[in-house]
C-alpha cells in the first residue's frame, strides 16, 4: 500500500489534491482513500491531507503517520513543520520551491502555476510532480482526466498544463 | 452497480435521491453538511424527485420531517451533534407517533468545549429515545443500510423512525470506492402508508394529548414494537444480500474472527480492530444495531469468553462506563473491560488499539480505561 502525506496551508488546495489524487488512482484501475486533517478551518495554518493506494480494498481507518511519499505545497512550511516526520526509509519528499533542497523532488509549482492559472494555487502541479517522482504511481494521464472532472472547462484546461509542466520540470536534488 | 470513489456524504446523497423521498429538511451542520449540499445540487438540476424545506433550525427540520410523515409522505433530514441535540424534544413525538422517518446521523461531539469532530455522543445520547439506531462501518455500509432503513422502518410490523449514524469526518469527509447502485431495483417499494393522519378525508388524532392509562398503555406498546422487530431486521438484511450481494453478519451483530477473547464495539474504527485482530488473535463483534439492542445474539456470541473488552467512543456520565458497555454487560457476567476513545475526534490507530488491548490481562473486572 502506498501512502501519501500533504502539507499545505489552509485554502491551497490540500485536500482537493489528495482527494485528486485518489480518484486518479481509481482511475487507473486501484483502489484509494482520501480525506483531510480537519481543524479550525483558518487560511494560511498549516494543514494536512491524506491518500491512501492499493491493488486491493483499502482496510485502514487513522491518519497515515509513516508515509512513503509527502508533498509540500509551501516551502514555507519547512520552518514550521517537521515535514519529515514518519517518512519511511527511501520514502520520497516532494517540495514547491525555487530552491535545490538535497535528496528531495523539487520544483518551482509556484511560477509554473502563475505562468499557467494565473495564480500561486499550486495543488494540482504538485500532482504532476508526484507522479514523475513516484515513478507513476499514479498516472499522469488519470491525474489530468481527474483534474478535468473536478474542474471541467478553461480552468481544467489551464491545471492540466500546470500539471504536465511540473511533471516536466521537477527534479531529484543529490545529497 | 458500478463502483465509484465519492466522499462518504456524497454516497449519502446519491441513495437518499434514489430513495426518492417526498419531503426533505435539512438544517446544515457541520459534518453532516455535505449531505444537503449534495442533494440541494440534485434539487437545482431538477434530479430530486422530492422537494426540499430550507428551515431555521434542525428543531423546525425534525418538526417539518414529523408532519410530513404523518401525512404519509417518505420524509428524510440529516444532521449531527447539537443539530440532533436541538432535535431532542421532537425524537420522542416521532416514536411516539410511530412515524417512519430516516434520518442520517454524521456522528460528531457534542459542546461544551465546542469541538466539530467526530465521536458517537450524539447519538448515542438519544439511545432511549424510541427510535432505530444502526451504525456503519464504512460508507459503503452507510448506503446499503440506508436502504435497509426505509424498509425496516416502513414495515407494517415496525413503524419506527430510524437513524442511520456514520462516522463524521472518518467516513463523511473520506473518498473511499463505493459501490451506490444505480437502481434499487423495487427492493425499496413506494410508501403506502396504511394510517397517514393528516388525511382530511380520514380525520384521526395522534399524538395528541393521552391520560394515564392510554400513555402508560402506548409506550408499552412502543418498547414492545422495538423488542418484536428483531427478525424483520434479519430478513430485510437478507432480502438486501439476495438482491445487492452484499451482507454484514446476521444483520444485527458482525462477528469477526476467531479467538478466545472478545473486542465488542461499532462504527468505523471497527476496521482497525480489524486489523489488529488479525495480528493479536481475538474476535471483534461488531453491534451493528444497537437499538433494538441484540441481547440474545450478543449473549450467544460472547457465551464462554475468557475475557470482553468494549471499545466505543462515548461516555454514559456518571456510571464510569461507555453506554454501549453497560448495555452489553447486562448479557455477559464474565471478566469484562472498557476502553473509551476518540472523543472529540482524536485519532484511534491501530497502534494505540494495541497498546490498550495489551492491558486487558491485568485489568479488574469492570475497570474502565482511556485512551489517552
Amino acid at each position: 500500500m502506498l501512502e501519501v502525506r500533504f502539507h499545505g496551508r489552509g485554502g491551497q488546495g490540500a485536500v482537493t489534491a489528495a482527494e485528486v489524487l485518489a480518484v486518479a488512482a481509481f482511475g487507473d484501475g486501484k483502489y484509494s482513500q482520501a480525506f483531510g486533517k480537519f481543524g479550525p478551518e483558518r487560511r494560511g495554518a498549516p494543514v494536512q491531507s491524506f491518500t491512501r493506494v492499493d491493488e486491493s480494498p483499502i482496510r485502514i481507518r487513522q491518519e497515515v503517520y509513516e508515509p512513503d511519499i509527502v508533498v509540500v505545497l509551501d516551502p514555507g512550511l519547512m520552518k514550521v513543520v517537521n515535514v519529515r516526520q514518519g517518512i519511511k526509509e527511501g520514502g520520497i519528499l516532494i517540495i514547491n520551491t525555487k530552491d535545490k533542497v538535497p535528496g528531495a523532488w523539487c520544483v518551482d509549482a509556484t511560477r509554473i502555476a502563475l505562468d499557467t492559472i494565473g495564480k500561486p494555487i499550486v495543488n494540482t502541479a504538485m500532482l504532476g510532480a508526484f507522479s514523475k517522482a513516484s515513478g507513476g504511481a499514479v498516472s499522469l494521464e488519470s491525474i489530468i482526466k481527474a483534474i478535468k472532472e473536478r474542474f471541467p472547462g478553461e480552468l481544467g484546461e489551464k491545471n492540466a498544463e500546470a500539471i504536465r509542466k511540473a511533471s516536466e520540470s521537477c527534479s531529484l536534488i543529490g545529497v | 452497480m458500478v463502483k465509484k470513489i465519492e466522499e462518504g456524504s456524497h454516497a449519502v446523497a446519491d441513495v437518499v435521491r434514489l430513495l426518492n423521498p417526498g419531503v426533505l429538511a435539512m438544517y446544515p451542520i457541520t459534518p453532516s453538511t455535505h449531505i444537503p449540499e449534495r442533494l440541494s445540487e440534485f434539487e437545482a438540476n431538477g434530479e430530486l424527485g422530492g422537494k426540499i424545506i430550507r428551515v431555521e433550525s434542525e428543531f423546525s427540520a425534525i418538526s417539518a420531517v414529523v408532519g410530513a410523515s404523518a401525512r404519509g409522505i417518505r420524509a428524510y433530514t440529516a444532521t449531527s451533534s447539537q443539530g440532533l441535540a436541538l432535535m431532542h424534544e421532537v425524537l420522542f413525538a416521532a416514536s411516539g407517533m410511530r412515524l417512519p422517518i430516516v434520518i442520517t446521523v454524521a456522528n460528531r461531539a457534542l459542546s461544551a468545549p465546542l469541538n466539530i469532530f467526530n465521536d458517537w455522543q450524539d447519538s448515542i445520547s438519544e439511545r432511549d429515545s424510541g427510535w432505530l439506531q444502526f451504525y456503519g462501518e464504512d460508507s459503503q455500509e452507510v448506503v446499503d443500510l440506508m436502504i435497509q432503513a426505509y424498509k425496516i422502518a416502513e414495515d407494517k410490523r415496525v413503524l419506527l423512525p430510524t437513524m442511520v449514524c456514520m462516522d463524521g469526518f472518518f467516513l463523511t469527509h473520506t473518498y473511499d470506492v463505493i459501490d451506490v447502485p444505480e437502481d434499487l431495483k423495487g427492493f425499496v417499494p413506494d410508501y403506502k402508508p396504511e394510517h397517514a393522519f393528516l388525511d382530511p378525508k380520514k380525520p384521526m388524532t395522534q399524538g395528541a394529548w393521552a391520560m394515564q392509562e392510554p400513555y402508560f398503555k402506548l409506550r408499552k406498546e412502543l418498547e414492545e414494537a422495538q423488542r418484536s422487530i428483531f427478525p424483520v431486521i434479519k430478513e430485510v438484511h437478507d432480502d438486501f444480500a439476495k438482491v445487492f450481494g452484499r451482507s454484514y453478519g446476521d444483520g444485527l451483530i458482525e462477528v469477526y474472527g476467531e479467538g478466545d477473547n472478545a473486542v465488542v464495539t461499532m462504527g468505523s474504527f471497527s476496521t482497525n480492530l480489524k486489523v489488529l485482530a488479525d495480528k493479536l488473535g481475538f474476535q471483534v463483534i461488531r453491534i451493528r444495531c444497537y437499538r433494538p439492542f441484540p441481547d440474545k445474539e450478543l449473549a450467544a456470541a460472547l457465551k464462554g469468553k475468557e475475557s470482553v473488552a468494549v471499545f466505543e467512543k462515548d461516555v454514559s456520565y456518571g456510571t464510569g462506563h461507555g453506554a454501549v458497555y453497560n448495555d452489553v454487560r447486562t448479557v455477559y457476567n464474565g471478566k469484562m473491560v472498557n476502553f473509551i476513545v476518540g472523543l472529540g475526534g482524536l485519532d484511534v490507530p491501530v497502534s494505540a488499539l494495541e497498546k490498550m488491548y495489551k492491558q486487558v490481562p491485568e485489568m479488574k473486572d469492570a475497570e474502565t480505561r482511556w485512551q489517552i
